[in-house]
């Protein structure tokens, strides 16, 4: 049996698909301003096994040939993320809430509370034994605190998105900023830059405002271990590293592949309804 | 004697130079990277303008978010303060001042006597403040000082949902490229109106009274003006120069202080 999650995400979309309860493939890309040939390009990366955001595929997968699957071979398919309801081909739509949680408990067995940390969103959600979503709070409000933020910050810096979490670290100076709005911080950064303020410490600073936010956000839900942080954030290590510093003491997991929690989640979704259906028995 | 007032705002700095009930200059120039350089350079104008020299002035009083870089003035005050005067002076009738910035919006209740009853502000996000019409300008290549008059010609007002100025900013870009196209004069009057609704909850907290006074930079498009004319469903008061408003208040102030100094 053959189910495939697809998310379309603000800046990213991912496609899984699951054989019989377990990983086959998946793929990431970026979002394409057509919802659904980004829906198509997602199908076609995760049958290639290509990632093209943030380098190589980081999870394991069956060594089977993947290529020749198509749509129509699939038994069921359910979308999600900001997109679902432009996807063609899919049978069903979960809202990614349900999907993050589900996806992030896959990944991760035994998680309570998953951060996702998106494009243009940021979610706090409490998740039950079963991967089942018990209360949640999101930001999708303010570009504070998601990675349409960093991702300004990364080009007023003149710093690849990617590479920013790991300058970060270099930081040897405290740098508070006091706006929160990702304009009047972006206009704080420029100015610091302009003294002469070294560019590991700005960042460092920046990542220290966003997780203020961010950890607001946790607390209003209530952190309990296992705490697991999804979504393309997840991959900035400054972030993470903050996140730690901020919440003290708590353990976090970053699951090889963060961002395609919403997609896994979908994936299972999809198995859940052929589940559901009446069975045809054959005598 | 004159006096001076000086309003050293994030985006421009202003100078009135007052006698008696008679403003003898007003100068607003760009805020550089120090307050301190601005402020000398608009004061020196205003006092050409005046045909006045430092010396002359009885008194200077600075506010605004750079209020402590004048190092010739005698005293600083909030700027909610020298807004309420100004726009009391202006306006006697005046019971609202809404002070729409580049970077923050003000709202202010005041009693019949021109005293602050209730005030409120946001300078903390940039959705319904100066910058954003700045970004919306560059984007849509309408220079700054024309973005009001264009929206007058839209036939609706195209909806903005998104509430943080980045997330509206890739909404517009979404909406520009829409097929069939969408007048610009439309997504315009969208922007204002969107921008309009926000000014008007934050101003609401104060309670809204007539007469209503609209100042700041924001205050010189058009377009703003009559979308919380429409919301308000009255008409506002625009000062002729909306920008100066905080540094007449400041002279104003500066007579006073003057005195007992």
């Amino acid at each position: 049996m053959l189910t495939m999650g697809i998310d379309i995400g603000s800046r990213s979309a991912q496609c899984v698909i699951f054989e019989d309860g377990q990983l086959l493939t998946y793929g990431n890309i970026e979002t394409g301003p057509e919802s659904a040939k980004t829906a198509y390009a997602a199908v076609d990366a995760a049958v290639h096994r290509r990632c093209e955001l943030w380098g190589e595929n980081r999870m394991q997968m069956p060594d089977v040939k993947t290529d020749h699957l198509r749509i129509e071979d699939m038994d069921s398919i359910v979308s999600t993320g900001y997109g679902r309801v432009v996807v063609p081909f899919a049978h069903a739509s979960v809202t990614e809430i349900s999907c993050h949680g589900r996806g992030a408990h896959w990944l991760v067995p035994g998680v309570s509370t998953v951060l996702d940390m998106g494009g243009q969103d940021c979610k706090a959600i409490r998740v039950n034994e079963r991967g089942g979503v018990t209360d949640f709070v999101i930001n999708d409000k303010c570009a504070a605190g998601t990675g349409r933020f960093l991702e300004i910050i990364a080009d007023a810096l003149n710093v690849p998105l990617f590479e920013i979490g790991e300058l970060s670290l270099e930081s040897t100076k405290d740098i508070s900023f006091s706006a929160v709005c990702t304009v009047f911080v972006k206009s704080e950064a420029v100015a610091l830059m302009k003294q002469g303020v070294s560019k590991p410490d700005i960042l460092a600073g920046l990542h220290g405002a966003i997780t203020k936010r961010v950890v607001t956000l946790l607390k209003r839900v209530g952190i309990e271990e296992k705490f697991v942080i999804t979504g393309g954030i997840g991959k900035n290590v400054g972030v993470v590293a903050k996140i730690g510093e901020q919440l003290g003491g708590i353990e976090i997991t970053i699951p090889a592949e963060p961002q395609i929690a919403g997609a896994v989640g979908a994936a299972l979704f999809a198995s859940d309804r052929i589940k559901k259906k009446p069975a045809i028995t054959t005598l | 004697m004159a006096v001076a007032g000086i309003d050293i705002g994030s985006q421009s700095t202003k100078v009135v130079i007052l006698e008696g009930d008679r403003i003898l200059a007003a100068v607003t120039l760009k805020t550089g990277e120090s307050g301190e350089s601005e402020a000398r350079q608009a004061m020196e104008e205003a006092l050409r303008g005046a045909r006045l020299k430092l010396e002359d002035m009885k008194s200077v009083v600075s506010t605004g978010i750079g209020r402590m870089s004048v190092p010739f003035a005698r005293k600083q005050r909030s700027i909610v303060g020298c807004l309420a005067r100004g726009a009391y002076f202006l306006y006697p009738q005046a019971r609202t001042v809404l002070d729409a910035g580049a970077d923050s919006f003000t709202a202010i209740r005041l009693s019949a006597d021109g005293t602050v009853e209730d005030s409120a502000i946001n300078n903390r996000c940039a959705a319904n403040v100066g910058v954003f019409l700045d970004t919306m300008s560059r984007m849509l290549r309408i220079p700054l000082a024309e973005l009001g008059a264009e929206s007058l010609k839209a036939t609706s007002a195209e909806t903005i949902s998104s509430t943080c100025a980045v997330f509206a900013e890739s909404e517009v870009v979404s909406i520009v490229h829409r097929d069939p196209p969408v007048p610009i004069a439309n997504i315009l009057a969208g922007i204002h109106e969107s921008m309009v609704n926000r000014l008007f909850g934050l101003a609401h907290r104060v309670g809204m009274q007539s007469e209503v006074v609209m100042s700041g930079g924001v205050s010189k498009n058009i377009g703003i003006i009559r979308a919380m004319e429409a919301k308000l469903g009255k008409p506002v008061l625009v000062p002729e120069d909306p920008q100066i408003v905080g540094a007449l208040g400041a002279a104003l102030v500066a007579q006073r202080v003057g005195a007992t100094c």
